[in-house]
């Protein structure tokens, strides 16, 4: 199974508010703080625009782990974009677990513009977990692989 | 028993007759004993074929969205459970509440058939109802509690909304606890879980049956048949790939599910589909405080509420590993 | 069928160092709807800038893809350039193969195979992109000042000034607010009423300028640029137009036991009353709870008295409903209540009083006509002890946790008149530190010790009580370290100040936010200190937090610049990306509503065809394009789908999932 892991590149997709995390990601890059290359950013206006459907539909396409980042708590450029998002998420992930799928192949992280640091640290150490567990299976869809 | 259901045809024929309403919503009898559909009655003679009694398990309030919106107004019956619907789609503004004369209608727990033919009487012709027990047939009595739908006997609710109410018992609250099998879930391993959820759903043919039943479903069109939603799709190539299905309609009734167990009692598969929206209602209550949609219509829905101290996604508790 | 151009910028050799440019382009070259495919050294400058702008006009491109640096750089710059060739700046979409890739990552191969999924992402978002237009709404040139303290007055004089139409809601009888009740001012000891009385007069003067007094805010509608709101004007029985403000009724009015709440309470006036000789309008009003006719139908001398037969019973309250471009904020605050602070004997002994009642007494026009004497019994105090931070920087839960920032100030001077006007008087000041942060603060602090001999003591005061006649302060010298008892004859508690109560009602109406200690919160700390994060409400004073009077007219003069702005404008640009709904999806359940920040949702009843001539009338959401932001929470919050976000749609979103997870 290790040997497995290995040679298996897991993607990752990170969904990133526009003012904080999206920022933060640029930061990151200005910073030259490296991440590993099967990150994929999507910009989204705010947490609260991700719909669980992206989440779902992105592991039924093959997607190892799914990242959502927002602004932190309070700070949301929209004032409570992200306080909506963090109800949604804490459900959805609690559903997922409740079905018996790798609670650690979802993440919410609050990331500030400031924050180019963490996001490249949060980023390294989702990768490194995703890579642990391994393909995902438990929610693939074959259906929707091409 | 059988005096409620003289007391509830004297009431539809009087509502009718005064001219109160112009059509009554309830149960009407079908082939066998416990066949019985939700039906409208426009006249007394119509009512001849209305029943009410513990085969009359179908929430009515769903029908009230289209029925509230015609021409006159109508009557409906509503056990304690549908009451709990129909408040959520006043919240909703899905019914036109004016048009509804809702009489509150004592419920003693309806009956799952599957249920009947577990205990072994074979073919049921006839079942008398008595508070407690049933007569199957004339003949075998059962022990009314074995023959309950599951949802009655964790049942605790009592009326929300009525213009009137025809209750002669009081009404016995179940006594078991409707979360006990999302604790068992939960405290199962993970794989245990997956294995549970994946041999549950499987069993899924997509005949759409919880969903039209459900009375928080209630969209005009549903995502799952709109294209431009993208997660339509099409016919499955694993039999566990309707679990997108499940869950996204679990999340969008989170919050909003009264909890009042008709897609489990529709699902001809036998999924425990309701145990996904107790999930929701449990994690709701132990992260947001004790919320029971449809009960108090003032009160915000934990997905369009928040407070600043939240618990944090990464953080909760969940089940074992 | 769109037309796409994809153009991969190498940022010199910021990313051509790490992504071979050649083939992300080559190989974009051959997705689907691609038409042209390009690299060049810098995509930002004029020369990358004209080559989007002639590729567009060439190819008849009906989108463009930028693979370049973070779209938080140059979107703005390629909108433009797309917009000057023709095309509908929202048909672009930039790929961050800079910040997100070439930065970062190190290996060639897996940097050009990143940039090359990013651009396919991009390409795939873009072909569902849809030419955005931002809306435009025209700006109502006149604002709204709620509240007509020294803040609001300030603010609306100098709308006024630029030419703009201002009306100043005031819910008390005269405009004025708390500065009005003051004596002397810090550091300057000019007199209040000198400095703030002819600005009132001014305001009532500028034919700009509509005060609105004894009225209140009951309803806000609409947006930035737009705002419609209701004003209740409570009744005051005195029709304010024939009203002339000669005082003949106040003279003759028998019922005068009503309090003074001008002079803090420490007075009593009649029941028909002009708040104070300079009140803006000059104008007289009835207390109904004191007045005889109104209670019990019996007197009506001052109708008789009045010689322009302005008095009139029977006035109700009115509404009238008027629109606004912008609405500033300027409710001011009042001192906290001191029912927390039993120990300092407030309720109990009438010679423990606030600062802002010593300010009556010591105020020429205040109820002992400025002459220095304790309540209980008139006798002029011999020892007067000050108490600060009563209820501020209290983190006990009795008070507020911040600190007031003008206690420290007028207590130094209320101690120098003092000591000014009855030189043989001792004065005792309780502290826990001085803070005199401003310009001749710290100076005009340093002149109450050494010139005028106040006496400062670093310490709590643990209780006061009452032996004899005279006041005892149980304090601690923190300094000496050592316990004092203190005979006073009076003491002065410094209470907290806290928001006016009036203002939670009034951000609810205005949906705009408020911090725990009902302070109005700010869009920016730093950068946007006058702004709400409401489009089209300003702050105004200390309705934003703890102010002095020269802090809070400089912001009361910010705000007024951020109000001309607006109203300068003859139409405001509105946010492209906004949501909508689809019609026939939508319910009408109204979860969207709940979510959105802005109260940018409504519901309209439409009438819907069902074929066959019948109608039906369904309840649907609509959003107001000039309100939305486009965050997007209603769409995640529709169960139907129904809700939809500009620019960044669900099936824009899919697609790039899509676009990723292929590869």
């Amino acid at each position: 199974m290790q040997e497995l892991n290995k040679e298996h590149k897991p993607l990752i997709v990170a969904f990133c508010c526009n003012w904080c995390s999206y920022a933060g990601a640029d930061l990151a890059g200005s910073s030259r703080l490296s991440y590993p290359a099967n990150v994929k950013i999507i910009r989204v206006p705010c947490s609260c625009r991700v719909n669980p459907t992206f989440i779902l539909k992105a592991f039924q396409k093959g997607a190892d782990g799914v990242i959502l980042c927002g602004c932190h708590p309070g700070d949301c450029h929209y004032t409570s974009g992200n306080y909506y998002a963090r109800r949604r998420m804490t459900l959805l992930f609690s559903m997922l677990d409740y079905l018996g799928i790798e609670r650690e192949r979802t993440r919410v992280e609050w990331v500030s513009a400031a924050e180019g640091a963490k996001f490249s640290k949060v980023m390294n150490e989702f990768a490194k977990t995703i890579c642990e567990l391994g393909e995902n299976k438990r929610l693939e869809d074959l259906r929707c692989k091409d | 028993m059988q005096r409620l259901e003289v007391a509830f045809l004297e009431k539809a024929k009087e509502l009718l007759s005064s001219g109160q309403v112009n059509r009554v919503l309830a149960y009407k009898k079908g082939e066998f004993c416990y066949d019985v559909s939700p039906a409208v009655f426009y006249s007394v003679e119509e009512l001849e074929n209305a029943v009410y009694n513990g085969f009359c398990g179908a929430n009515l309030s769903k029908y009230l969205i289209q029925e509230s919106k015609k021409e006159g107004k109508v009557a409906v019956f509503l056990k304690p459970c549908d009451t709990y619907s129909f408040n959520q789609l006043i919240k909703e503004h899905r019914v036109n509440r004016e048009n509804v004369y809702v009489v509150g209608i004592e419920c003693q727990g309806k009956f799952s058939i599957e249920k009947f033919y577990k205990t072994g009487v074979g073919f049921v012709a006839s079942v008398q109802e008595d508070l407690d027990s049933v007569l199957v047939n004339g003949e075998t009595k059962i022990d009314r509690n074995a023959v309950k739908l599951e949802r009655c006997l964790v049942c605790k609710k009592q009326h929300v909304v009525y213009d009137e109410l025809l209750v002669i018992n009081e009404k016995k609250d179940g006594d078991l606890d409707r979360f006990e099998m999302v604790k068992k879930l939960e405290a199962m391993t993970a794989d245990e879980r997956f294995a549970f959820w994946k041999e549950q759903l499987s069993k899924c043919i997509r005949c759409n049956a919880c969903r039209n039943v459900c009375p928080a479903c209630t969209c005009t069109k549903c995502v799952f048949d709109n294209d431009d939603s993208q997660i339509s799709s099409k016919a499955n190539a694993d039999s566990f790939e309707e679990k997108l299905f499940h869950i996204i309609r679990a999340f969008h009734v989170a919050g909003r599910c009264t909890d009042c167990g008709e897609c489990s009692r529709v699902c001809p598969q036998n999924i425990p589909l309701h145990l996904l929206n107790r999930k929701y209602i449990s994690d709701i209550n132990e992260f947001y405080g004790e919320f029971e949609a449809g009960k108090d219509i003032a009160q915000k829905g934990p997905l369009t509420n928040y407070t600043t101290g939240d618990i944090e996604p990464n953080d909760f508790k969940g089940g074992n590993k | 069928m769109q037309r796409i151009g994809v153009f991969v910028c190498w940022c010199g050799s910021n990313i051509s160092a790490t992504v071979d440019v050649e083939k992300v382009s080559a190989v974009l070259a051959l997705e689907p709807n691609v038409v042209i495919s390009q690299n060049y050294q810098y995509m930002c400058s004029e020369n990358g800038q004209a080559l989007i702008r002639n590729s567009i006009k060439e190819h008849n491109l009906t989108g463009v893809v930028v693979c370049s640096c973070s779209p938080r750089m140059h979107e703005a710059t390629f909108r433009r350039a797309c917009e000057s060739a023709g095309l509908n700046p929202y048909m672009l979409e930039v790929a961050n193969i800079r910040e997100q890739v070439s930065w970062i990552h190190k290996d060639i191969e897996e940097a050009t195979e990143k940039a090359i999924i990013l651009g396919r992402t991009a390409i795939a978002k873009l072909r569902l992109n849809t030419p955005l237009t931002a809306g435009e709404s025209p700006v109502i040139k006149r604002a709204l000042v709620i509240g007509g303290g020294i803040a609001g007055i300030q603010s609306a004089l100098d709308i006024a000034e630029a030419g703009y139409e201002v009306d100043i809601v005031e819910k008390s009888p005269t405009i004025g607010g708390n500065m009005a009740k003051l004596d002397k001012t810090f550091p300057t000891l000019d007199c209040a009423a000198c400095i703030l009385t002819p600005k009132m007069v001014d305001c009532a003067q500028n034919e700009k300028i509509d005060i609105l007094t004894f009225s209140e805010i009951e309803s806000v509608k609409g947006f930035v640029g737009n705002f419609k709101v209701g004003i209740r004007k409570k009744a005051r029985f005195v029709n304010e137009k024939l009203c002339t403000g000669c005082g003949v009724c106040t003279q003759k009015c028998p019922s005068k036991r009503g309090l003074n709440d001008f002079n803090m309470n420490l007075n009593t006036r009649p029941a028909i009353y002009i708040p104070f000789a300079q009140a803006i309008p000059n104008v007289a009003i009835i207390d109904p709870e004191q007045c005889l006719k109104l209670k019990n139908g019996k007197c009506g001398l001052c109708a008789m008295q009045c010689p322009t037969k302005a008095i009139d019973y029977t006035q109700q309250d009115e509404i009238v409903e008027r629109e606004y471009g912008a609405i500033v904020v300027a409710t001011g605050y009042k001192p906290i209540s001191l029912e927390n602070f039993n120990e300092y004997g407030y309720s109990t002994y009438k010679d423990v009083v606030t600062s802002l009642e010593f300010e009556r007494i010591m105020n020429a026009a205040g109820p002992t006509s400025g002459h220095l004497e304790r309540p209980s019994d008139h006798k002029q105090p011999k020892v007067i002890t000050f108490i600060q931070c009563v209820g501020s920087r209290d983190t006990s839960g009795c008070g507020k946790p911040y600190c007031s920032k003008i206690c420290c100030m007028y207590t130094a001077k209320h101690a120098m008149l003092v000591r000014e006007k009855y030189p043989d008087t001792q004065v005792n000041i309780f502290y826990i530190d001085v803070r005199t942060p401003g310009k001749n603060y710290d100076e005009f602090y340093r002149r109450a010790v050494e010139q005028y001999g106040v006496n400062y003591i670093k310490g709590m005061v643990g209780k006061v009580y009452k032996e004899g006649d005279n006041l005892v302060v149980q304090g601690s010298d923190l300094i000496n370290n050592e316990q004092l008892l203190i005979k006073s004859d009076m003491v002065v508690l410094a209470a907290a100040i806290e928001p006016d109560p009036s203002v939670r009602k009034i951000a609810t109406l205005l949906t705009t936010s408020i911090d725990t200690n009902n302070f109005l919160t700010e869009a920016h700390a730093k950068l946007k200190p006058v702004e709400s994060p409401t489009a089209g409400i300003f702050l105004s004073g200390v309705c934003q937090g703890p102010k002095d009077i020269p802090e809070t007219v400089s912001q009361a003069s910010a705000c007024a610049a951020k109000v001309i702005g607006l109203l300068a404008k003859d139409k405001l640009k509105c946010n492209a990306s906004t949501a909508g709904a689809d019609e026939m999806l939508c319910t009408g359940c109204s979860l969207c509503e709940n979510v959105c920040p802005y109260g940018a949702i409504t519901y309209i009843d439409k009438e819907f065809r069902l074929g066959g001539g019948r109608t039906e009338v369904r309840r649907v959401a609509s959003v107001n394009p000039a309100v939305c932001q486009g965050c997007g929470a209603c769409t995640v919050t529709c169960p139907s789908g129904a809700m939809d976000l500009k620019g960044f749609s669900t099936k824009q979103i899919m697609a790039e999932v899509d676009a990723i997870c292929k590869n």
